[in-house]
Parts: structure tokens; sequence; C-alpha cells
């Protein structure tokens, strides 16, 4: 490991001019779950790492029954289920903050360096997904933003220019009879990297039996988290009972493409994802039901 | 529910009653280890101390054409850096390892550093010492290797092709006795007959074939290894090792460098774990090394990624087993054939895998083929009962299958064919008193398996396993001080508890406190020879050395005691601290009043003490699981779990619980996901925690534990060894819970979620 310089901005301007300067050669430390041990294990090389929990917009974390959730890119996961109503309306959220790692890791860990990280398999993708997040992206032209599906581009890349950084997610408010639910399959019970994540989100009908808009959403099964459209057409518009579900869930298994790795093979994710699919539909349903 | 039940002791021994024995006090080194005080092998700090780090393979097998060091010598802060070529050349000379027995040194020398090839994924081809361990790491990355890459052999079975690729171009098969004229990847094939197959086979009313894997797994202690050497410039060299034994790192050391042994001395660190894995050496002759070039102290500490890579896992397996039975569930013959992996040099532990086999039953007629085959992975180490979980695997889940076909009770076929005093055992050997039908009664007979397991996906499973243990030399020195407390120092490295379950041994002779004797693990330079930790041998060996040390206080105690009191020596005894007269005149004091006076008089009242006890005596466990398979994922969770085992005595009944437990989670992780994954090149894919599956405590229950005692006739109070034997039913009592709750049955390890969703879909 080579000696590297350390700077906490106070400003989101400050962070951008930071990156200005030294580009590729720069990175944005958020919780450091994954960062510190890639530099510590040689996996990645740097010269300057940047703080961005001094960054107010960075640090956000609050709810508007208009505009929704904004979730700041370092904001813990432990600051997330905690807050007792943002918590609840986030359920497929909530259920990957959860998720991440153990108590230690929750207390650093954050969505946006997690979906930054962009790892394949990684918790807080899929639900971001089942929650239609957008994220919110900072440079030296000024801010855009992007669907967090469009964000990864391959295993550990993503959308993101050298100059640029994530500030927040915002996501829509959680309409009527809404339901989430995030899950993932790990060979144990905890201290695992998930073989196959899925997110999926229900609006139901008031008659809370015919889907008005689902999603689903699927990890480790592809280069990139996924967005199965073909599931959450299967869905829409009708009954939810078992046939639309293993639809949905056959949807699911033929969208997925993965890899056999230490892991799990490619036959056995395939199984899963429809496995997952078909509960974390089930779940949702619940969920929208106690709405 | 008491998760925890002794029994009550057996009718041979109503006679004895102990003051100390089978109490639960606490560790003598308990305070320094919950407190963080206790220095561990990474812990050592020396003035002007330099970090080694080492270069290792990249491939799984390549010859080394050439090693450039120069770019890393000139590196700012890099103080010394070494290859193979320091070492002297190992020619024909051999090291004796103890337990592991007589191995020629050349293969030892090039495991921990390869001279001429490289052959495993992680082998050390070179080291550099530097001022920090980051600039030693950066040091690596300078060091050009010339490596020619040659195709890897990871598979057993393949590697006993006759056109495979072969690891060593020098090695022969060692074939009942004679050497092969070829080259070959097995090292070695042995044989065990006992009595006629073929009778055997004619006498059986069933016969079952089958084939048995064991994917190759790791020891997984906490702690890394770590040593840190200081070659002085008098050629005197000191070793601050964390190890199974500081005696095996002395002649290791010595034979690898080819230093005498009175100019070295090593200095045992607290050690956190073992279980077999810390008993070759791996970084000390390289720290030795990179000190005497550098002339300052080095310490070379390995990362998890290192520890996977390049030190022991044990062998992957495979096993076939033919046996038959009659309709009355009595087992007629058994024929099998081991094949081993040994890792990138010859030794694996199969001889004693092929020992253990059938040691459970009395079979008239068994033939046991073993070999030991050399593949493209680490070197294999000891690990728990080496050698006996892969091969009793199959016998256990095979005798489920004809508990199924017969309709039999899995106690039942176990105690109809139950090994005892006097049987003889597949290579030969009369069984001595042994506790196998006490064993599987108490397992019988217990709470969890005599309530009845409910609900769908849910299955029971039943296993045994036997593990020899090992005798082997001990030595203690014991000292009594002016304040009547006893200072004990002992050989062995304590990884199980041993400082205290030894102490209370010296402590029982003389009716103290085991809190007034005060143990200490010490250097080789301080105490007399002593083998390594293992062999589940500490407590029974080293125990009888204080034991005997007890004894010889005791004796010299009267001894004096009638010198003052002016009577005969027989006229004294002493119990429960303390001496007194039996000749009526009602005389007594303490053992602290005397000690007292004698340390006045400047009287040394000691003992050192050396055994080499024989007659260690083999033990038996019985396993059972109840388990839930979920159908859709293929996951299996661990709903109850109880052990069985047959202690012969419980020093410290905690210790023993804790034995059993710990055996049972390793077990447990070996059955349903630990594996070394390899990719297609031979390189290890998963060298972390984190993708080698070891269980977590979230995924285990409460590991219940049933203490039976028929002592061993072999030792004073009684003890067999306990560490191992827990380590054997697990995985076959998990495959058979399996069989009997979703109907397949796995013989295949580690039975992990995908391959019983792959079981299920091909049964339905």
């Amino acid at each position: 490991m080579q000696a590297f310089d350390y700077v906490a901005p106070k400003s989101l301007s400050e962070a951008v001019s930071l990156l200005e300067q030294k580009g590729e050669r720069a990175r944005v430390l958020s919780g450091g779950t994954d960062l510190i041990v890639q530099v510590r294990e040689n996996r990645r090389d740097v010269d300057l790492i940047v703080d961005g929990k001094k960054v107010a917009e960075l640090m956000e974390l609050s709810f508007d029954s208009q505009s929704g959730l904004t979730l700041g890119a370092c904001v813990p996961c432990v600051r997330f289920y905690e807050d007792a109503q943002i918590s609840q309306l986030y359920p497929g959220l909530n259920d990957a903050a959860l998720l991440i790692g153990g108590t230690q890791i929750q207390n650093r860990a954050s969505f946006g360096g997690n979906l930054c990280n962009s790892s394949p398999a990684a918790d807080s993708i899929p639900a971001l997904i089942a929650h239609s997040a957008v994220c919110l992206i900072a440079g030296s032209g000024g801010t855009h933003t992007v669907a967090v599906e469009d964000f990864c581009t391959g295993p550990g890349r993503n959308v993101l220019g050298p100059k640029e950084l994530l500030v927040s997610f915002h996501v829509p408010p959680p309409p009527k009879h809404f339901g989430a639910h995030y899950l993932r399959f790990i060979p144990r019970n905890e201290m695992d990297i998930a073989v196959v994540g899925c997110g999926a989100s229900l609006e139901m009908e008031s008659d809370l039996r015919t889907v008005k808009k689902a999603r689903v959403s699927l990890g480790a099964v592809a280069p990139t988290p996924l967005l199965v459209a073909e599931a959450a057409a299967a869905l829409e518009g009708r009954e939810l009972d078992d046939s639309a579900i293993e639809n949905a869930a056959a949807a699911a298994r033929a969208a997925a493409r993965p890899i056999t790795d230490m892991r799990g093979t490619e036959e056995y994710r395939v199984h899963l994802a429809g496995v997952l699919t078909r509960r974390a539909l089930e779940t949702s349903l619940e969920r929208a039901k106690e709405d | 529910m008491n998760p925890t039940e002794v029994m009550e002791p057996a009718k041979t021994d109503v006679e004895k009653k102990y003051k100390v024995i089978g109490t639960r006090p606490i560790r003598h080194d308990g305070v320094d280890k919950v407190t963080g005080r206790a220095v561990y092998g990474a812990d050592v700090q020396l003035p002007g101390m330099l970090h080694g780090k080492v270069l290792r393979s990249p491939h799984a097998h390549a010859n080394i054409k050439s090693i450039n060091t120069a770019k890393a010598e000139a590196l700012y802060g890099v103080k010394a850096v070494m290859t193979a070529a320091d070492f002297p050349d190992a020619g024909s000379r051999t090291a004796n390892l103890g337990e592991l027995g007589e191995v020629p040194l050349k293969p030892m020398c090039d495991n921990v550093m390869a001279s001429d090839k490289a052959v495993y994924h992680g082998h050390a081809v070179a080291a550099v010492a530097a001022t920090s361990p980051h600039i030693a790491e950066e040091a690596l990355k300078l060091i050009e290797v010339d490596y020619e890459v040659l195709p890897p052999v990871m598979d057993v079975l393949k590697a006993m092709d006759e056109d495979s690729p072969l690891v060593h171009e020098d090695l022969y098969t060692d074939e009942l006795g004679e050497k092969s004229s070829k080259p070959s990847n097995v090292a070695s094939h042995t044989r065990h007959v006992k009595g006629d197959l073929s009778q055997g086979f004619a006498a059986a009313d069933h016969v079952l074939e089958r084939e048995y894997r064991c994917a190759t797994v790791h020891q997984g202690y906490i702690e890394p290894h770590a040593a840190t050497a200081m070659w002085n410039p008098d050629g005197y060299l000191t070793m601050w090792v964390t190890t199974q034994g500081a005696f095996t790192v002395r002649t290791s050391v010595h034979q690898i460098l080819d230093i005498p042994v009175s100019k070295l001395k090593v200095i045992p660190t607290e050690i956190g774990g073992g279980f077999g894995g810390k008993i070759p050496v791996y970084g000390e002759p390289v720290a030795a090394v990179l000190s005497r070039k550098a002339r300052r102290p080095v310490k070379v500490v390995m990362d998890r990624t290192e520890v996977f890579l390049a030190t022991g896992p044990t062998s992957g397996s495979y096993v076939k087993l033919k046996m038959g039975v009659t309709n009355e569930g009595r087992i007629t013959a058994a024929e099998t054939m081991l094949a081993y992996e040994a890792g990138g040099y010859p030794g694996s532990i199969v001889a004693l895998g092929g020992i253990c086999m059938f040691a459970p039953y009395n079979i008239d007629n068994t033939t046991i083929d073993m070999y030991d085959v050399v593949v493209n992975k680490p070197k294999t180490a000891a690990y728990r009962a080496p050698g006996a979980p892969n091969s009793e695997f199959a016998v256990e889940c095979m005798l489920d299958e004809f508990c199924q076909i017969l309709d039999m009770d899995p106690m039942e076929i176990r105690l109809k064919n139950g090994a005892k005093e006097g049987d003889i055992q597949s290579h030969g050997i009369p069984h001595p008193r042994i506790g196998c039908l006490e064993t599987t009664e108490a397992a019988r007979d217990c709470e969890h398996y005599q309530t009845p397991l409910e609900g769908p996906n849910r299955g029971r499973g039943v296993a045994s396993g036997y593990w020899v243990n090992a005798g082997l030399t001990s030595s203690v020195t014991a000292r009594l001080n002016g304040d009547g407390t006893v200072t004990l120092q002992e050989g062995s490295t304590d990884i199980g508890g041993t400082r205290t379950s030894i102490a209370m041994q010296l402590a029982e002779v003389l009716g103290i406190p085991v809190e007034d004797v005060v143990p200490s693990v010490v250097d080789t330079d301080s105490v007399g020879y002593t083998e390594v930790t293992g062999g589940s041998r500490v407590t029974f060996a080293t125990g009888w050395a204080a034991y005997n040390a007890g004894q010889a206080i005791k004796s010299q105690l009267i001894e004096q005691a009638a010198e003052i009191w002016k009577v005969d020596e027989d006229q004294v005894s002493l119990a429960d601290g303390v001496i007194t007269t039996t000749n009526g005149d009602s005389r007594s004091m303490t053992i602290k009043e005397l000690a007292a006076d004698l340390s006045q008089k400047g009287i040394d009242v000691g003992s050192r003490e050396t055994v080499t006890p024989q007659n260690h005596g083999g033990a038996y466990a019985t396993h059972v699981v109840d388990v839930e398979v979920d159908p859709d994922t293929g996951k299996v969770t661990i709903l109850r779990y109880t052990a069985v085992q047959d202690a012969g005595r419980a020093i410290h009944p905690s210790y023993v619980e804790g034995q059993m437990q710990g055996g049972v989670v390793q077990g447990i992780g070996w059955a349903l996901n630990e594996e070394y994954f390899y990719n297609k090149d031979g390189l290890l894919m998963n060298a972390s925690f984190l993708d080698y599956r070891m269980p977590t405590s979230l995924d285990l229950p409460m590991i219940e534990t049933i203490i039976v005692e028929v002592p061993n006739p072999g030792h004073p109070y009684g003890v067999r060894g306990v560490g191992e034997v827990p380590i054997v039913p697990p995985q076959a009592a998990i495959s058979n819970a399996i069989a009997r709750a979703v109907g397949v049955r796995l013989g295949d390890l580690p039975m992990s979620p995908q391959t019983v969703v792959k079981a299920l879909s091909a049964k339905s």
C-alpha cells in the first residue's frame, strides 16, 4: 500500500474542485467499508481520498410528502433504519439497510457507497431500483439525474465521470396500497454476499388484489443489477395469484444471465432468481395490505 | 432443557473420589485473555524489528526459471531479500516431525520456499524484510520471477491417471513396499487386510457400493501464523512463534537451516487455535534467514489470504466403499479404497483414515487400500482427527442407508455391531478398554433422541465416530514455593485450557486448590522435551507428567516432615493439603507451613518429569442432529444437535464440553459449506472468511453435550483425549438427517444449498 492524502471538504463545491484537480487518482470516501479494504489489499491505487461526510448535502436524510425521500450519499444505514417514519415508508430500503454487514458496518456503510462501488451483488441496489430511486450527480458542469437502474455499467463500473460525485438519492413518496421488499439468498445466516438478491415493489388497486404497478429488480445475476421489466409486465393490471407470481418468477429466470463462481453456479442462480422473485412479491403484497 | 449432563461415573471407577478433578475452576490464563493482555504471535515487538513479507506464486504449477531481486533490494527501507537459495542444500537429509513421522527434508524446505518449482497457487518464492510492512509489500512487486507455467492437476482421481501431469517428475510410488518404475502422483499405496472378503460378502443379504468425496477444507484457526526471529551475530537464534509445538519448531528450523539445536531457542507465544495446522513451519525459517541477513529482528505475519493459500488444509478425498449386512443388521464385510490429496508434497494422513474407518464396529472381513496422492494444492497438514472424518463419513452414511433398507433403528445397528475390548481392529491390533457401546447407549437414551421430531422437510440423523488419540513425550518442571504454592512449567502450548487441566491433576495429588498451582508455558531452554499439542494428548500425557511431579513433591514433603518429627516416613501421610502422622500422636501441619519452614532452611522441593505414555486409548462419539431443509433454496438449518462422547475422565468438564462443541461446529462447516474453490487454472478463488464459509454463531443452535466416562486404564485418572473425535460424526449425521428429511442421499461434501437443490431436482 502506498501513502495517500486525505481531505474532508466542508462543501459540495470544495469536494467537486478537489475531484477536478486529481481526476481518476481521487476517490470519494463514504463509510469506507469497501474503499479502505480495497486500498489496504492493493486492489485500488489512490493519491487522494475525499471524505464526503462533512458535506451537508451528502449527509441529508429527509422526507417530504410531496417530493418524497432525500437520502444523502454518505448517510449510514443506521440513520436510515433508526428513523421510525422513513424506515416504515420505504420498507425495501429498510430491508437492505438491515442486511448490509453487521451492526458495526451499518454504522459506517451507506447506500451511496454501496451504489458507487457498483458490485453486481450489492444489497441496496435492487432495493433502490424497486423503490424507483433516482441519483443526483454533481460535477463541474452542475448537477444531473440518473435512474438507479441506469447507474451501473459493469462490475465495479458506473456512469460517474472521473470528476463527478453522487450527492443523494431521491425516492418518490410511496403511493397508497404500496408494499416493497428486498431479500437475498446466502448460504449462511449472516456475514455473506448475496448469491442472488431481489427487490420488488407493488402498488395495488384498492381491491388489494389487482396490481396497479410493479417493479422487480435482481442482483448478482448479471454484470449489473437488473430491472426486470418483463416481470412487471406479467403482473400489472392482473390479479396477484399464484399463476401471476409464477409468470413473474419465470420472467426473472429468463432475465437472469449469471456466471458460475465460488458463490454459486449459473444454474443455481437462475433457479434462485425465480424463488426470490416469488418470495419478494409475496412479502410486498402482505405489506401493501397492511399499508 | 439442560444443555449439559454428566453421566454417573462408570462402575469400574466407583472407588475414586476427587477433590479437584471434575470441578470447573476459572482458567489461569483467563484474565490475560479477556483483557487483551495476552501476547499472541503478531503482538511481539522488539527494538529495531523489521517486517517480513512473502512473495507467492500466482500460478498453481510452474517451473521457476529465474528470480531477480535487485530492484527490491534497492528500494529505500528494504534491509534484506531472500529466496530458497539462501537455505542450505537439503540433500537427502530427513526431518522428524513426531506425530507426523520421519519425512525427507527437501520437500519440507521446498514447501517453506520453492526452489525449482512452484506446486500450488500461493507457494512462497521469495521474501523481503523492510522497515515497515508497507515498504515490504511494495518491494515484493519489484521482484521479477520468470515462470514456465505448467498444467495443474487438482483432482485426486485425475492425479492418479496414467497420463496426468506430474507434480514431481522424480516421485515414484511406494506400491505395497515396492518402488514403481515410472514416476507418478501416487506417493504410496498401502493395504490392511483382515479375514476373507469373499466369504464375508457371501454371508451378506444386502450389499451396497458407493462413492464419497470430501472437498479440501481448512482448519480456520482465528489467529494467522506469525513468527519473529532474532539471529544474533554470535550465532544464537531466538524465535517467538505461535505454534502447537515449540520443540517441533526448534527441530524443523534446526534441520532446514542446518544449525545446532543448542543455538536455537523457541519461545511459544499464546496461540489462537491450531487444530493441527500450526505444527508445520512456514514463516519461521524465513524470518530467521531474513534476520541473519539484515542483522536485525524480523517478524513475519501472514494475512488471512496467505493462511488459506499456503498453509495446511486437510486432504480432499475420494472414498469407494462396499459393505454387506445380514437381514439381522450384522455387518459381514467391508471393502474400501481411500485416495487422499497430500497437496503439493507427499504425506497425506490417509493411514489414519484407514485405521479409524471401521474402528466403531467389529467386522470380521475388511480390506482397506490407501493412496497418498500429490496434487497442485497446498501441502496438507493435520486437522483435528486428521484423516478420520473423510473415511468414517462413508461408513456412517452407508450404515444409515442399510437402516432404511432393513427398517432398523440407527442406534440398534450401531450397538449390534459395536466394538468392544479385545475385538481385533482392521489393522490387526486388539481394542483396549473402550467406551464405544456405552457412548452409543447414552445417545440412544438421551432426551433428544427419545423426543420425536415432527414437521415437513425435517429429519433426524445419527452418526458415530472414532479417533485413535496419541500419547507421545511430555515434560513438566514443578517447584514448591515458600508460600505453599507450586510453580508448574510445561512444554505444551495451551490451546484448549490445558494449563488448568494439567494443573488440576497436580493439585489433586497434593490435595491443594488448583489456584495454588501456577502453571506457565515456557521456552525450549526451560523445560524437558515436549511433543506437539496435538493428538488430543496434552491433558492425557502432560497431565500425567504433572501427576508424577505431584507424587514426587508429595513424597519429598513426607520425607521432610518425617525428618522434622523424627518418625519413619511410613508414619506420615499427606491428604487435602495437610501432612499428618499416622502413628496416633496427632501431629500435623499444612503444606503451607512446611513449605515456609523448608524455604527458610534453603531446602528445595520440586521435580522434573518426562513421560511417554503408550496406552492413550481411543475416543468414541455418537451424535444426533435434527435438520430442516428449505426445498426451494436447498438451505439446511440445524434445529438441534446433541454430541455424546466418552471422555474417560473429564478433568475439567467445561473444557471437555467446549472441545465437543468446537468439533461439532467445525464438522457442521465441513458438512454444509466449506470448500477450497479453484478456477480452471488451479487458482484458489475463495481465500477469505467471506467466501470460505465457516459457520458463524448465527448458523448454529446451542450444541448440547453429554459426557460419558469409561475410564482409560492407561492413565492414573482414566483420562482419554477429547479434542478431536467430535469433528468426526457431524458430516454423516447431517447427510443422514437430510436423507430422512427430503429423501436425497448426499455423498459429496460440502452439501451446499446448490447441491441439495440439484439432488432434489434430479429426484423429482
